[in-house]
């Protein structure tokens, strides 16, 4: 039973030509045909480079982008179809955190403010038991609650990214969606933030969309990870799976490129080195848009045939093209 | 990969303070090294802990005011950069010590074009004409493998991606064949993909050239693929140093070794990551004893907290804060091998 099922969602956004009176270019497609289910409870990881449409796949999802066609069906209601006011009543379970906590935060509210806002807006608990409700949630991500009526440039990066947490989990939300939320941390905070995401997740039964680059974080977080390539996806796997037997060419490729903190194991490691840079959305290559840099890929036919994401096991997804096949 | 054994840099008790109106930070307080002909020195360290400023210091590339350089020497082949002259320093940098930035976006010029910008450094250093230079670019350019390099001279900056601004940046910062080139998170805006590309282009010219790399990163995966030597950094001050086995493998001080357990690599998933409580120091207030005490957990409560740790030799190669915490790891280390 799928809680969020998201069928051949399309987002494009529209791109002007050079002058006035240039030709009209088709809009240009971020997220191409993706279709992807998340259960109930779990954290999905999603991975890629950047500019693979991984962040704009998330903000589709809440609808904060303009989707074009598709379904995303949340508990088998189809957000597509909502007006402005039916969205705004579904958002408090559907909610974000950000990358970068610098500028995810107002700078001119004190931490009360920001905390104050949704609860108020959303009318989640009365005035009188605002104080209370907010003290509650400063507990909840690990800061003293004396703090609130600091600004944000008062803090550093890790408390700043538990207080956009604190936000986003303000108005009780059943699904998060967490773009990058680490990345910008050193890694002694990042682990301190992954440690209250996970023990958060479990508290209060979150389902996380886990949005990253960063495969060890994912390893570590996920239990599904769903790899991104230029707007598709291109493998859907539980995390133990991907990581001891990845199919497809780019995920082997990424993995192959983590760098792994033990110089033994460094040394002696051989790396799929990709050739060229990613491809750009405005000018996709033709059939499988990672044939140009695939290391495996072997007659022309990768680049005429377009390869879609196809189940090959009762967890996993593969792109049908030829070289995940012939292994 | 080291081909001989000679000192190129040897910088001694530096000292780097910003004097602003909150106060004095303590950027980098007292810090010796060295680095030898041909080899990777990897710094590591937490935003904040000085692994910047104090490579920037060498190059007087820090503002001052509020910055100062309060004390110390660095010799880089018998000249003292921290005392030489403005004149003599301009002779050095970009020429003989070059520098990789960490965000390829901002360290470019966005008015100028590329190939302009690559032979900036041939025309001011080498008295080339401009059109030797020109071709040296161009080459250059083929080096750190730019496709049509011809094409990409005549382009600006914003044309290209992050990853192939640092390519630029790489051709422009070895296109004088330094001896030393201080790379400063050359990686980190990038992606893993990209990143390896990266690694592995600079760690094939620095063959070639049999350059010396100073390496800052906080990422130790990284460090550990690249780097001969590793030291690291906390609140301004190196609190271990040694070969990069040394480090990854017995690492004594209790920072090290919560770095390296902290890293989600490292971990068994199901478990709860490892993770340094706390925050770094503040650099303003004057750190007595160790500065890693109030987050270590390794400490013991009778332990005598020496006022200056200190750096004591271990191995030949391995030296790490004197600290009652470090020393207890290096006895318990000695007894098992």
């Amino acid at each position: 039973m799928s809680y969020l099922n998201i069928e051949n969602l399309v987002t494009s956004f529209p791109v002007r030509g050079q002058g006035f009176f240039s030709k009209k270019i088709p809009d240009v497609k971020i997220i191409n045909n993706v279709s992807l289910n998340i259960k109930k409870g779990e954290v999905l990881g999603l991975v890629g480079e950047s500019g693979c449409g991984k962040s704009t796949l998330g903000r589709s999802l809440l609808r904060l982008v303009p989707v074009k066609s598709g379904k995303i069906l949340f508990n088998n209601d189809d957000l597509m179809n909502k007006n402005y006011s039916e969205l705004s009543k579904l958002r408090p379970q559907l909610q974000m955190i950000f990358q970068d906590p610098y500028a995810s935060l107002d700078p001119r509210m004190t931490i009360y403010d920001t905390l104050a806002e949704p609860l108020l807006f959303h009318n989640i608990v009365p005035k009188s038991e605002l104080d209370e409700e907010i003290n509650r949630l400063m507990n909840l991500v690990g800061l003293a609650p004396r703090y609130i009526k600091k600004y944000p440039h008062e803090f550093s990066g890790g408390q700043r990214q538990r207080i956009a947490i604190a936000r986003a989990l303000a108005l009780r939300p059943e699904f998060i969606i967490a773009d990058e939320p680490v990345s910008a941390l050193d890694v002694s905070i990042q682990s301190q933030i992954i440690n209250l995401l996970l023990d958060l997740k479990k508290k209060l039964n979150l389902t996380i969309l886990f949005i990253s680059h960063d495969l060890s974080v994912v390893r570590f977080i996920c239990d599904r990870i769903a790899v991104m390539y230029l707007g598709k996806i291109v493998e859907i796997a539980p995390s133990k799976e991907l990581f001891e037997n990845p199919i497809h060419p780019y995920t082997q490729a990424l993995l192959s490129a983590i760098p792994l903190p033990d110089p033994r194991k460094e040394k002696n490691r051989e790396r799929i080195l990709l050739q060229g840079e990613p491809p750009s959305h405005l000018n996709p290559p033709s059939g499988c848009a990672f044939s140009p840099r695939c290391h495996k890929k072997k007659d022309a036919s990768c680049g005429t045939r377009t390869p879609s994401l196809v189940q090959t096991s009762d967890t996993r997804w593969v792109s049908d093209c030829a070289c995940c096949e012939q292994r | 990969m080291t081909n001989n054994n000679e000192i190129l840099l040897q910088v001694d008790n530096l000292k780097t303070y910003f004097h602003t109106r909150t106060g004095c930070f303590r950027a980098v307080n007292g810090v010796s090294f060295h680095v030898r002909k041909g080899e990777t020195l990897g710094i590591v360290g937490e935003s904040g802990s000085g692994k910047s400023v104090s490579q920037y210091s060498l190059l007087k590339l820090i503002p001052q005011p509020p910055g100062k350089i309060e004390s110390g020497t660095a010799f880089f082949d018998g000249t003292d950069l921290l005392s030489a002259d403005e004149k003599t320093l301009r002779g050095i940098r970009g020429k003989r010590i070059s520098m990789i930035f960490q965000d390829p976006m901002t360290c470019l010029n966005p008015y100028l074009k590329i190939g302009d910008q690559i032979i900036e450094p041939l025309l001011i250093h080498h008295n080339y004409n401009k059109e030797e230079a020109r071709k040296k670019a161009i080459e250059a350019l083929k080096q750190v493998g730019m496709t049509s390099p011809e094409k990409r001279m005549k382009g600006y900056p914003h044309e290209l991606s992050g990853g192939m601004r640092q390519r630029v940046m790489i051709a422009m910062a070895l296109i004088t064949e330094p001896e030393l080139l201080i790379a400063d998170e050359p990686t980190t805006a990038l992606d893993v993909t990209v990143q390896a590309q990266i690694l592995d282009l600079i760690k094939k010219l620095q063959k070639e050239k049999n350059t010396a790399v100073i390496f800052i990163t906080h990422d130790l995966g990284v460090i550990a693929g690249v780097a001969d030597r590793v030291m690291v950094m906390y609140a301004g001050e190196i609190v271990e140093e040694g070969l990069t086995e040394e480090i990854f493998y017995s690492a004594c001080h209790p920072y090290t070794r919560a770095l390296l357990k902290s890293i989600p690599a490292n971990a068994q998933v199901g478990d709860e990551l490892f993770s340094i409580d706390g925050l770094p120091p503040n650099l303003s207030h004057k750190i007595t004893g160790c500065s890693f005490n109030p987050r270590c957990t390794e400490k013991v409560n009778d332990d005598k907290n020496l006022d200056f740790p200190t750096l004591t030799e271990i191995t030949k190669s391995h030296r790490v804060a004197n600290c009652a915490c470090a020393l207890r790891n290096v006895s318990e280390i000695e007894r098992n091998s």
